[in-house]
């Protein structure tokens, strides 16, 4: 086998697999602040993305007929992660999903209980309490959860089925913030990594990749981009340039010139 | 005569009268609404009405209801 057909080969078995499920994107992206439902279908296909996030809210009662994400999401086609995006307590994020579940019938969820505004940090006591209830109770749980070592293994023990430390809070864009964190959580963790929040731009999504990262997890970054449908091409890319650069390797830094040419038969 | 139901639904007092034969059901209250049962999901009192008995679940006046679907969130 040629070296160009091994390197083929590497890219194309590249997946991973959350609570058995197995996917070929790394990018997961959420649904909200868009523009309008089409646009939000245009972008998600645009980013390639497999799983998509929804949050769950009270019907309309006075427009029952109005668009729903369904018609442009078709939950067919992507898979569905609930979340519980603006539950500030445990039970309120355990009620929405078991809501989640009987609308949809899945099992597999994206847990976040946060704390105040105007951080919407992660709040770890209210995660915890969730997930218990959440795993008894027969869902799969991904947790987001703040760049904690500890309780981000305490997080996968309990069973949660990936752990989503954030890289910059929820909406932030500031990009990775604590790279090194993420890199030393990540030796400790089995299930699937990924960073959840923060991503700003296409190199952010890069880099949370290129540290080893199992997947990307973003919303705004591509809702809030000028061009949100290039945007989430640029998301696309960028996630599997990271992934391909973690695969490959990078070279090891050096503090100093290490020429590419040769340095012997140079003319006199 | 028919009988009125008050129901809390999505945080609003709401009003129902209560058909024919006597009693409302989940499954009456979503066609009333013109709901997608396909689409929601319904949460009674806090406890979830799992959507195969809708039919026989029958409300009362005081009942709590929450009534949601999937929107766009990240």
């Amino acid at each position: 086998m040629d070296q160009a057909t091994k390197a083929e080969d590497i890219q194309s078995e590249d997946t991973w697999t959350v609570a058995g499920r197995t996917f070929r994107s790394r990018l997961i992206v959420g649904t909200g602040r868009y523009k309008d439902l089409e646009e939000t279908g245009a972008a998600i296909a645009a980013s390639g993305a497999e799983i998509v996030t929804v949050a769950v809210r009270r019907v309309n009662l006075s427009d029952p007929k109005a668009p729903m994400l369904q018609d442009y999401v078709d939950p067919k086609k992507y898979t569905y992660l609930p979340n519980t995006a603006g539950c500030f307590t445990a039970n309120d994020a355990v009620r929405t999903l078991r809501l989640a579940r009987e609308a949809g019938g899945w099992n597999l969820v994206k847990l976040e209980v946060l704390g105040p505004p105007p951080l919407l940090y992660p709040d770890m006591r209210g995660t915890f309490e969730a997930a218990e209830v959440l795993i008894k109770d027969g869902f799969e749980v991904m947790v987001y959860c703040a760049d904690d070592p500890l309780a981000a293994k305490r997080l996968e023990e309990m069973g949660c089925v990936a752990i989503m430390p954030l890289g910059a809070p929820i909406g932030s864009g500031l990009g990775v913030q604590n790279p090194a964190m993420i890199s030393m959580m990540m030796e400790h963790i089995t299930v699937p990594f990924l960073v959840d929040a923060g991503v700003g731009t296409a190199s952010d999504a890069a880099i949370a990749m290129e540290l080893g990262c199992t997947a990307v997890l973003l919303n705004s970054a591509i809702a809030h981009a000028k061009h949100p449908i290039l945007m989430a091409r640029a998301m696309k890319h960028a996630i599997e340039a990271g992934r391909l650069a973690y695969l490959a390797g990078r070279m090891p830094r050096r503090m100093g010139a290490d020429p590419s040419s040769p340095l012997t038969g140079l003319i006199r | 005569m028919r009988d009125v139901l008050t129901l809390l639904l999505n945080g609003e007092n709401r009003q129902f009268e209560t058909p024919a034969h006597g009693l409302l059901s989940v499954l009456g209250l979503l066609a009333e609404l013109g709901l997608d049962m396909r689409k929601v999901a319904v949460e009674r009192n806090e406890e979830i009405v799992p959507r195969s008995r809708y039919a026989e679940t029958w409300l009362a006046s005081g009942d709590q209801l929450e009534i949601v679907h999937f929107i766009g969130g990240g």
